[in-house]
Parts: structure tokens; C-alpha cells; sequence
């Protein structure tokens, strides 16, 4: 009779192996992806019996996209590519005066009385048609946020010596602690007060 | 002297596996907690244009997705191939995205309701009109913060 110790001992040298695989399916499985894109704000129903405001027409910047995708800005066709630059230059134009109360300080721009009077008062409005395809926008989106951004970037370097995209995805990321926080919030809004992006988007025309 | 001479030359003791298990096990446990099984699977083509002026979409918990396209293969005979909204896993006309984002909104934390974004996931090929509907029905339920969820890269590759 062979001598019995007991129940026999299970082995655990295959535990590794089943572990190892358990490991692999949720390595292979796991995203840690986070979304981007581009933020946007939607104008809010307005009441129907307010007044529109009235802005003056050099103060608006207009963008019309049509179905081929083809842009027309300031009545004028334009291709894509230079879109950048003639945003940045209404922007950046302030036309008004010196000594007038919308005078612009920090401008760099040709200051021409027939374009926009100070970064605050300018608008851009982009219109476009049912027919033009959502790529085409995104890539009119991308270049107008663009050139806000650019512009902040500028006004970034030269007040706080750091670039206001860094200084914004710095302020938004929640690993951020509160302290540094606090400080990026205020330079932040300060250069979003230089340039505020107002970047109005008309209800698409529908012939 | 005997006692001393059994030490062969040369052997090196072999490396204890013995805690391999544990150490897997542990990794293991990470991958389990971190993964995120996707909540719907999608049923339109969803290939998103490139754009470079993007912002990372952090805190997932308050973002609300739409999805538009062409409904892919297996849906195409009974949708079409017209692109078409995708909420969670149901196809939608524009009319419904009002009452869904009301919906989402009040599963939600009570103090995430007002800090709430919608992604929108709209593949490259759709039309502007869509997109216009449900921005209008967006305003409508003042859900007004929108991400244009892209990838990143050049904007310029979208007009090819």
C-alpha cells in the first residue's frame, strides 16, 4: 500500500500562465483614450421681441461657405489656405483712432478705418449651406480658431512670456493643482479679454 | 572538510518564480479596474476629420455623445445611405436629440447638470444641414457647450 499524506498538494505552477493570459485579453481590450476637438459655444435662443443689436458693418467679418465648399470672405472668394492670415489681419487691424475709447494698444495690425475698430468689437460670422460637407466646416472652424489662437499666443508671449494654448490645456487639465490653478485662471481670462472669440454662427441658408 | 566541499563550481541558484503569480496578478488587477467596456456599439460610419486647434475633452462623466453618419453596411438596406443620427444605440431624426439631451442631463450628478459638453462625433462625409438641425434643437434644450470631436492633424487633409 503506497503511504497517503493527506490530499495530494494541487499544483500551482500553471497559475501564472492563466493569469498571464487573463492579463493579455485586458491589455489588449483596455482604451485609455481621452476626445479631442474644438470647443464651441452655441448662441442662445434669443427672445423674439429683443432688438438685435446693431454692429457696425466694418466690424464683421463674414465667411460664407457654399455647397462646394468654396469660401466667400468679405465678399470676396478666397481660398482656404490664406484664410488664417486675413482673419488674423481683421483681428488685429484697430482701426480706431488713437484717443477715441475703442482704442487698441496692443494691436499690431494695419489699422485701417474701413476694417474692424478694436479685437473686442470684431465679429466673425461664418454662414454656411445645407449641402457643405462637415469637413469642409471643421476645416473653416480650425482655421479661424486658429487665428484667435495665434493672436493669444502673441499677447501670451509678450505680457506673461509663456504660450496661451500651453497656459489654457495647463489650466484644464485636472491634474493641476488648485494653487497653480487660481494664477493660469486670471492670465487666461486676461488674454481671452484681448481677443475674445466671438465667432458667430448664422442658421445655414437652405437654397 | 567534507561538510564544505558540496558547493559545485560554476551553478548559479536558480530565480525564484515563486511570486510571479502575484506580481502578475497585480497587473492584472490594474488592467481590470482601468478597463472601460464601450457602452454602444456604433452603427454609423464614424471616421472623424483632422484638425489642429483641438482641446483635450477631459472628465468623461460630463460629456454627452451624438453620433452621425452613413449607417454601415448591415443597416444600409434598412436606413439608407443617407448619414443619420446615432443616440446611444438607437438611430434618431434630429427631432429626438432635444428630449435625449433632457434625458441624459437628468441621469446625471445634480451639481454636473449646468457643466455638461456634447460631443458631437460626426463623420467627415455629412452634410451641414444635419448638423444645423441638431445645433438648432441644442440651443433649444440650452445644452449650448458642443466639442466638434476630430482627430488630431492637419485640417487641411479634410479637403481632399
Amino acid at each position: 500500500m503506497a503511504r497517503r499524506a493527506g490530499a495530494p498538494e494541487v499544483s500551482a505552477g500553471s497559475m501564472a500562465d492563466i493569469a498571464f493570459l487573463l492579463l493579455i485579453f485586458f491589455l489588449v481590450t483596455t482604451t485609455i483614450e481621452t476626445d479631442a476637438g474644438l470647443d464651441r459655444m452655441l448662441p442662445p435662443m434669443e427672445p423674439p421681441t429683443e432688438e438685435p443689436p446693431i454692429i457696425k458693418q466694418k466690424n464683421i467679418f463674414t465667411v460664407n461657405i457654399n455647397r462646394n465648399g468654396q469660401l466667400l470672405v468679405e465678399d470676396e472668394i478666397l481660398s482656404i489656405d490664406k484664410l488664417r492670415e486675413k482673419a488674423k489681419a481683421f483681428l488685429d487691424n484697430g482701426g480706431a483712432p488713437q484717443g477715441s475709447p475703442d482704442y487698441c494698444s496692443y494691436c499690431k495690425g494695419q489699422r485701417n478705418a474701413e476694417s474692424s475698430d478694436n479685437p473686442s468689437k470684431a465679429i466673425i460670422s461664418l454662414k454656411n449651406d445645407r449641402e457643405t460637407k462637415y469637413s469642409t466646416y471643421i476645416t473653416v472652424q480650425n482655421e479661424l480658431v486658429g487665428a484667435y489662437n495665434e493672436l493669444r499666443n502673441r499677447e501670451a508671449k509678450r505680457l506673461f512670456g509663456k504660450n496661451y494654448v500651453d497656459m489654457e490645456a495647463e489650466y484644464l487639465n485636472p491634474e493641476t493643482e488648485d494653487s497653480v490653478k487660481e494664477e493660469l485662471k486670471e492670465k487666461v481670462t486676461r488674454i481671452q479679454g484681448l481677443f475674445p472669440q466671438k465667432l458667430s454662427e448664422a442658421e445655414t441658408s437652405t437654397e | 572538510m567534507s561538510k564544505f566541499a558540496k558547493k559545485k563550481d560554476g551553478e548559479v541558484p536558480a530565480v525564484s518564480t515563486a511570486s510571479l503569480p502575484d506580481i502578475v496578478f497585480m497587473l492584472l488587477f490594474f488592467f481590470m479596474t482601468v478597463t472601460v467596456m464601450k457602452d454602444s456599439s456604433l452603427k454609423v460610419e464614424n471616421v472623424l476629420p483632422n484638425a489642429s486647434e483641438v482641446k483635450k475633452l477631459e472628465k468623461k462623466d460630463r460629456v454627452i455623445y451624438i453620433y452621425v453618419g452613413k449607417p454601415t453596411r448591415e443597416y444600409e438596406k434598412t436606413f439608407g445611405t443617407e448619414p443619420k443620427i446615432q443616440l446611444n444605440d438607437k438611430f434618431a431624426s434630429p427631432s429626438e436629440v432635444g428630449d435625449y439631451i433632457l434625458m441624459e442631463r437628468a441621469k446625471k450628478p445634480q451639481e454636473l447638470q449646468n457643466v455638461l459638453t456634447t460631443a458631437l462625433k460626426v463623420d467627415k462625409n455629412a452634410n451641414m444641414g444635419l448638423i444645423s438641425d441638431i445645433k438648432q434643437e441644442l440651443r433649444k434644450v440650452n445644452a449650448l457647450k458642443v466639442n466638434y470631436t476630430t482627430y488630431e492633424g492637419d485640417a487641411f487633409n479634410n479637403l481632399q
